[in-house]
C-alpha cells in the first residue's frame, strides 16, 4: 500500500470511531463543546503519531512476550508530555479536559495501531498510518461537538451564533444535546449516515 | 450515610458508563450476549474494588506533593504527581495479573468465567478512570472505596441492560445502515437518558 492511501484510508473509509469501533471511551465526553474537542482531536493525532513512529524505530528490539509493557509505557510517556503541554500553555482547556486527557492512555486506538501497524512496518508508513487515524478520529469528534454546540447552546467556539431575534421568535436550545445521551444520539446519527453513504452494512 | 450517598450517586446518577462514557470499548465489544456480559462485568466490580485503594494508598504516600514525608522530612518538596498516569496504569496491569493467578490457584471455575475477560480490563478506560477521578476529586480511603466498587456496580448494570436489549433486538426489523453500532448508540442513549432520572436522590 502506498503512503497516501495508508494516510487517507482510516479518514473515511476505515475510520477509526464509526468502523473499527475503538477509542470511543474517551471521545465522547469532551464533545459538549468545539474547543475541547479540537484541543483532544489533535492531542490524540500527535500521541499516536509519536508512539507510532517511537514503536515502529525499535519495534526489531522489543521482545515478543513483553511487548504490550513496552506498548503501554510509550503511550504514557506521550501522555504525560502532552498533558504537561496542555497544562503549560493551555491551562483552562486542560481544566476542562480535566481526567480525559489522562485517560487517552486506555485510549484503544491508540494501542490498537500500536499492535496493529507500528509493529511490522517501516517508520514512514507508520507515521502516516498515525496521522490518518488520528485525524479520522479527530473529524467524528469535531463533527460531533460543532453539532452539540451549536445546537445545545448556539454558540461556534464560545461565541454566539444563533441571533438573539430567533431566541425572541420563540427557538430554545437543545438541552439534551449538551447532555451524555445528546453525544450518544449523534454519534448513532453520524454512523446511519456514514454506512449509508460507504454502503458497507454490518451483519448483526 | 455520606458514603451511602457517593455510592448512590456514582451507581446510578453520575454512571462511569453512561454519564462519563469510560468503558465504552469493552461494553460495545462484550455486550452481544447477557451471560459474556456478567462474566466481564463481575471482573470489572473485582477488579475495581481491588485497584481503586491500591492506586490511593500509592498516591497518597508516593506521588502526592509532599507525600515521601514519611521516608524523610527533606523529601517534602517532592512533588511526583506528573507520574500519575504511567503509575496507576503499571499498578492496574500489575493487579490484573495478580487477580488472575491467584483466582486461577483459588478456583478454576472462576478463573475460567473469568479467565479471557481479566486481560482486557487492564485496558478498560473505567478502571483508570476512577483512578484519576478519585485524584481529581480529594477521596479519602473509604471514599475512593466505595467509589470504587460502586462505579463497577454502576458499569456492571449498564452493560447487563445492554446485552439483555441487545439480545432481543436480533429479532426486530432494523434499517440497514443502523445495524450494529447505530442502533446500539441510539439505545445507549436512551438507557442514559433512563438513569437520568435518577438524579436528585438523596437520603
Amino acid at each position: 500500500m502506498s503512503n497516501q492511501k495508508i494516510f487517507l484510508e482510516p479518514i473515511i473509509k476505515n475510520n477509526p470511531i464509526t468502523v473499527q469501533v475503538l477509542g470511543i471511551c474517551s471521545s465522547l465526553a469532551v464533545t459538549s463543546q468545539l474547543k475541547p474537542s479540537l484541543v483532544m482531536a489533535v492531542s490524540v493525532t500527535v500521541i499516536i503519531a509519536l508512539s507510532n513512529v517511537i514503536v515502529s524505530l525499535i519495534r526489531s528490539w522489543i521482545p515478543k512476550n513483553v511487548r504490550m509493557i513496552v506498548e503501554m509505557t510509550v503511550i504514557a510517556t506521550m501522555v504525560i508530555l502532552v498533558d504537561q503541554f496542555l497544562r503549560a500553555f493551555m491551562f483552562d482547556v486542560s481544566k476542562q479536559l480535566s481526567v480525559f486527557v489522562g485517560l487517552i492512555i486506555t485510549n484503544c486506538i491508540v494501542l490498537g495501531r500500536l499492535e496493529g501497524f507500528a509493529l511490522h512496518n517501516p517508520v514512514a508508513p507508520s507515521l502516516f498510518d498515525g496521522l490518518g487515524n488520528g485525524i479520522g478520529y479527530g473529524l467524528v469528534l469535531v463533527i460531533i461537538g460543532f453539532f452539540r454546540e451549536l445546537l445545545g447552546s448556539g454558540k461556534f467556539l464560545g461565541a454566539q451564533v444563533i441571533p438573539d431575534g430567533l431566541y425572541d421568535a420563540g427557538y430554545v436550545d437543545n438541552g439534551l444535546l449538551m447532555l451524555a445521551p445528546g453525544a450518544f444520539f449523534l454519534l448513532g446519527l453520524i454512523v446511519w449516515l456514514q454506512r449509508s453513504v460507504t454502503g458497507q452494512y454490518e451483519e448483526d | 450515610m455520606e458514603l451511602i450517598n457517593l455510592a448512590i450517586k456514582a451507581i446510578f446518577v453520575e454512571n462511569i458508563l453512561l454519564a462519563f462514557f469510560l468503558g465504552m470499548c469493552s461494553y460495545l465489544a462484550v455486550s452481544k450476549k447477557v451471560s459474556t456480559a456478567i462474566g466481564l462485568g463481575i471482573a470489572v466490580v473485582f477488579v475495581l474494588a481491588i485497584t481503586t485503594p491500591v492506586n490511593w494508598f500509592v498516591y497518597t504516600y508516593v506521588l502526592k506533593k509532599g507525600a515521601l514525608i514519611w521516608i524523610s522530612p527533606a523529601y517534602a518538596i517532592v512533588d511526583l504527581s506528573f507520574l500519575n498516569f504511567i503509575v496507576f496504569i503499571a499498578v492496574i496491569a500489575s493487579m490484573v495479573q495478580i487477580v488472575e493467578m491467584i483466582v486461577e490457584k483459588i478456583s478454576q471455575k472462576l478463573y475460567y468465567a473469568l479467565g479471557i475477560f481479566l486481560p482486557l480490563i487492564t485496558v478498560n478506560c473505567a478502571i483508570l478512570g476512577v483512578a484519576l477521578f478519585m485524584v481529581e476529586r480529594n477521596y479519602s480511603l473509604a471514599e475512593s472505596s466505595v467509589f470504587g466498587v460502586a462505579s463497577g456496580i454502576g458499569w456492571f448494570l449498564a452493560i447487563i441492560s445492554m446485552a439483555a436489549i441487545r439480545e432481543k433486538l436480533r429479532y426486530s426489523h432494523i434499517p440497514k445502515g443502523l445495524k450494529g453500532l447505530g442502533i446500539t448508540m441510539l439505545i445507549t442513549g436512551l438507557v442514559a437518558m433512563a438513569f437520568m432520572s435518577f438524579s436528585g436522590i438523596n437520603i
